[in-house]
């Protein structure tokens, strides 16, 4: 499975990881209990100081496999194995000490800080698992504060008090504060203004490349996953359709969904936007309630055959660090026309 | 307005001085302080802003569906009438009939307890009680059809929460065009929606603009959504259009540090993810707005002069910006170093 | 990036910040918040609050106030009001201002103490059974469910007489009453704000059990009971002095409401001798639900 990892080590390997969710139907009498698979045997690992970008439209299961990687829901199958320590079997109290080392950074920066704590309070909220002593404890409020680039009287504040754009670095301080080996980044830009965005993504190289942090960064946005990832996931109705480094997943998108995705992320490029043909999916994505038969991805694929609707296709292998689930992958069939 | 005939028509929308301001703990506070706009018959214009721009209220405010207690001053002109003061009952005869309305979120658009169906008809029959119930019906059948909604038979009888949300966008746009208006203003019509969504909509929209000819007023946060189906493009700041000017002068040559700004800020998929010029700081409150130049303390031209006047917009070069400096930027190195990918 | 103050905050995109609220924009202090939120409240809170405040004074320092012994015979018996009793004298010739004011003495910390622990006994267990959730939460609610499904009054009498009449009694019977309203107020505020985002990194922080719910959720909870406590101040005071009145609470000759307006019930004619007593129960209640209504149509609006 190293294989396609390069360099350094990894740090957090996700091993088969499946969650169903059960939904009971029937109002009075518990009814028939069906099951919803969000997240369907998803595996990749995260190298040392390295992004992993998770990329998918809503309902693919990018977050809930976010929170099955947090433990913040159990997964239902599958390892996440945190610098070789298998996080599902952890115990309870062996988990909030595993936590020091796997942090979060949550999509909406306003919901995700105690609305009655400073933000001094809430930094030190975050120290509490190292137990450190008052003072040591202020002045790595003090550090983290500066970490983020932002002024120090914003310790005195209310999260209310700040705009979008600090509150997302005081998510990302409050994550860095025990200098965790995993940041899981639930679509951390997403709910910024453009001319903010750009900034929180720069301070997130910026803190990789000195404190050495691997990230996993769950958006739906192309653009900025390329930005930040150096390998990168594509995640469709649960499965892992496409893993490529970032440049190469770009260059030559392999899986058909892959390359729809990236065709329908709008250019700010007048010329370049009219010039360019869109490959526009029809329908909806099917309910994850009762997925399609083999392939996923086979309601909506032109290239869809009979194969695609009987064997699930397994994620291969197609070039360097690059790996496709299909049947039918672009590299393939164009050398076939 | 008696327009001579044998001049160019009248434009669909003219929007000149408008005002609009809040009611806050403290005073009035202007959200919108003086836009001029024109837009004409069977055009996009794109209207481009960040969170407090101004972009939505400049819309609402000509609609009056500003919260009360709001105040709009100035002119906007539909087709030759002053929307400015209308009396309710007569705009109400506009909105919805000669101007249909899209919202960002289409679940809070629609009544959770009517069928799809019966609320394009009610549109229908709002504006022309002729209509009966029953062809109403039909009538949303159709459109639901032309928005390429897939078994729209079924589909009418329908309730928004069995809609997915693309699905509710095109009910929503389906329901704007009801009443064959003359103009559509698109407010955010798919921040809410995935990207492969957003693009089935964008196609559609394009694709209504070219059969019935309708004007189109997008108003939205994302350059990228405007650069390929806008005519004309505005990037408001501050409650002010600092830009404004056709497609490929704004793209390509952009008169305006904000506009560069938000092109160098913007993520791309084409690029190969070196570092991204933010705009440092935060986009300002309209209740606390910096004097002079409401851009000034974010701009890396600012100079003593852009904290005492705010700059007009007036012709620059290829676009209308407001900026002092507009005409002496430094060009931008070459369009590909703006613009990615190759022209 | 240094000027902090008088930015609006940017809100998700899928709000329209256009319409949002003007935030606050100076950073208050704790006591400018206290001192902005009364000056909020409309004049009838404001009155409801000024009452309650009097009756809580008149409760600690009325023996300081040089009042007649309201046990002590006071002249001649069913005086009318005049000069002298203001409110006349009954019918063991004892001054009805003097007791009528005594009387706080004994409903005012009653009321309290019943509404504390009430608070405190419903709240801890609703928020135990919304935050576990599972059987605790069932067994919890079932209990819940068991309680309220007496009518109040019945179960107050019927609780009292089975442990005998008596103020102490009277009031346990009131606790067993009441703390389900706060069991039920409390796990539904915690069931909602459990799904927050601050809780689940709380958790994603280390933070255990105990502390992610008195720390990250519980402080968010309390609006709700805050009001209805307010409210049930005055109906706790009147529940006080009816089981008093059937004689199940204080006993004669202890200056209590409740016994009062009985001994006065009987003596139709000699009016005033339930008049202040009745009045005082009134205005209790009648500013409680003033200042409860106020406190809420406050909050309800800050709350998000």
């Amino acid at each position: 499975m190293n294989a396609i990892v390069p360099i350094g080590a990894p740090i957090l390997q996700v091993d088969g990881v499946v969650k169903d969710f059960p939904i009971r139907n029937g109002v009075l009498f518990g009814g028939q209990a069906d099951i919803v698979r969000a997240v369907s045997g998803v595996s990749f690992s995260i190298n040392r100081g390295e992004t992993f970008g998770l990329v998918g439209e809503s309902g693919c299961g990018k977050s809930t496999l976010g929170r099955c990687i947090m433990q913040l829901i159990t997964p239902t199958e599958g390892q996440v194995k945190l610098d070789g320590r298998d996080l599902v079997t952890a115990s309870k109290p062996e988990m909030r000490l595993l936590r020091r080392d796997i942090q979060m950074v949550f999509q909406d920066p306003l919901a995700s800080l105690h609305p009655r704590l400073r933000i001094r309070d809430i930094l030190l909220e975050s120290l509490r698992l190292a137990k450190l002593p008052g003072p040591q404890a202020n002045a790595r409020v003090r550090e983290l504060i500066e970490l983020v680039q932002l002024p120090q009287d914003v310790a005195e504040r209310w999260p209310h008090e700040l705009s979008g754009g600090q509150r997302q670095r005081i998510g990302i301080a409050r994550a860095i504060a025990l200098e965790p080996k995993v940041i899981v980044l639930d679509e951390p830009v997403s709910a910024l203004d453009v001319s903010i965005q750009a900034g929180v993504l720069n301070l997130l190289k910026s803190l990789q490349q000195r404190l050495g942090i691997a990230y996993l960064f769950i958006a739906h946005d192309l653009g900025v996953v390329r930005h930040i990832s150096h390998l990168i996931g594509v995640m469709y109705l649960g499965r892992i359709v496409e893993i490529a480094p970032a440049r190469q997943l770009f260059k030559s998108p392999q899986h058909p969904y892959t390359l729809a995705l990236l065709s329908a992320v709008p250019l700010p490029d007048p010329i370049a936007e009219r010039k360019r043909t869109r490959i526009v999916l029809s329908g909806d994505l099917p309910s994850p309630l009762n997925p399609p038969s083999g392939c996923h991805f086979r309601t909506r694929c032109a290239k869809a055959q009979d194969i695609c609707a009987s064997k699930v296709p397994a994620l291969r292998e197609i070039g360097p660090g690059q790996r496709v689930a299909c049947h039918f992958p672009t590299a393939e069939t164009a050398a076939v026309n | 307005m008696q327009h001579d005939m044998h001049l160019a028509p009248p434009p669909l929308l003219e929007i000149a001085g408008l005002r609009a301001s809040f009611r806050g703990p403290n005073g009035y506070a202007e959200a919108v302080r003086g836009v001029d706009l024109t837009l004409q018959p069977g055009k996009v214009l794109g209207i481009v802003g960040e969170s407090g721009s101004g972009k939505s209220v400049t819309m609402m405010a000509l609609l009056q569906l500003l919260p009360g207690g709001s105040k709009v001053t100035g002119s906007a002109k539909f087709r030759g009438r002053e929307l400015v003061g209308m009396a309710a009952d007569e705009m109400r005869h506009i909105r919805g009939k000669q101007i249909g309305v899209i919202f960002q979120d289409p679940l809070s658009a629609f009544n959770p307890v009517l069928t799809i169906g019966d609320q394009i008809a009610e549109a229908i029959r709002l504006h022309d009680r002729t209509v009966s119930k029953r062809e109403g019906l039909e009538r949303a059948e159709h459109l639901l059809d032309s928005v390429a909604i897939p078994q729209p038979k079924r589909r009418v009888s329908q309730y928004p929460y069995e809609f997915s949300g693309g699905m509710r966008q095109r009910a929503m746009i389906a329901m704007a065009i009801a009443n064959s208006p003359d103009l559509l203003i698109a407010d955010e019509p798919t921040t809410a929606l995935d990207v492969t969504v957003q693009a089935q909509i964008l196609d559609l929209l394009q694709r209504l603009r070219e059969e019935l000819g309708i004007g189109l007023v997008l108003i939205t946060h994302d350059l990228g959504v405007v650069a390929g189906s806008a005519d004309e493009i505005a990037v408001m700041y501050g409650g002010r259009i600092v830009e404004r000017g056709a497609v490929e002068d704004v793209f390509y040559r952009t008169r305006h540090p904000y506009t560069r700004g938000l092109l160098r800020a913007m993520p791309r998929v084409e690029d190969d993810g070196e570092d991204l010029t933010p705009i440092e700081g935060t986009p300002p409150s309209i209740w606390a707005r910096p004097g002079g130049c409401a851009f000034h303390p974010r701009c890396v031209n600012a100079q003593q002069i852009c904290a005492e006047v705010d700059p007009e917009l007036r012709p620059a070069l290829a676009t209308a910006s407001a900026c002092h400096f507009a005409a002496s930027l430094p060009p931008l190195a070459a369009p590909s170093e703006l613009v990615g990918a190759p022209l | 990036m240094a000027d902090l103050i008088d930015r609006e905050p940017a809100a998700t995109i899928l709000v329209r910040p256009v319409f949002a609220a003007p935030e606050q924009h100076r950073r208050p202090s704790r006591g400018t918040v206290a001192w902005r939120l009364l000056r909020k409240l409309p004049p009838t809170a404001l009155i409801g609050g000024v009452v309650i405040l009097f009756w809580i004074i008149c409760a600690a320092t009325v023996q300081f106030w040089g009042l007649p012994d309201p046990l002590a015979l006071a002249g001649k018996r069913l005086q009318e009001p005049s000069a002298a009793h203001w409110l006349g004298t009954d019918a063991l010739a004892r001054d009805v201002l003097s007791r009528t004011l005594y009387g706080a003495r004994f409903s005012v910390p009653i009321a309290i103490a019943v509404v504390a622990a009430a608070v405190a006994i419903g709240s801890l267990l609703g928020a135990i059974a919304g935050y576990v959730g599972g059987w605790i939460d069932g067994l919890v609610m079932r209990a819940v469910d068991v309680t309220v499904s007496f009518p109040p009054i019945l179960l107050a009498m019927t609780v009292s007489a089975a442990l005998g009449p008596g103020l102490v009694n009277a009031s346990i019977a009131m606790v067993i009453v009441w703390w389900p309203i706060y069991a039920r107020l409390m796990r539904a505020q915690v069931l909602e704000v459990r799904e927050r985002e601050h809780v689940e990194a709380a958790v994603a922080g280390g933070a255990g059990s105990f502390r992610v719910l008195t720390k990250h959720i519980m402080p968010l909870c309390w609006t709700p009971t805050l009001v209805n406590a307010t409210m049930d101040f005055g109906a706790v005071v009147l529940l006080a002095a009816s089981l008093s009145f059937i004689g199940l609470g204080a006993t004669p000759p202890s200056p209590e409401w409740g016994s009062m307006i009985s001994e006065g019930a009987s003596k139709f004619y000699n009016w005033w001798i339930a008049f202040g007593p009745g009045m005082a129960i009134l205005s209790v209640v009648l500013a409680c639900s003033f200042l409860g209504d106020g406190l809420r149509d406050l909050l309800d609006t800050k709350e998000r």
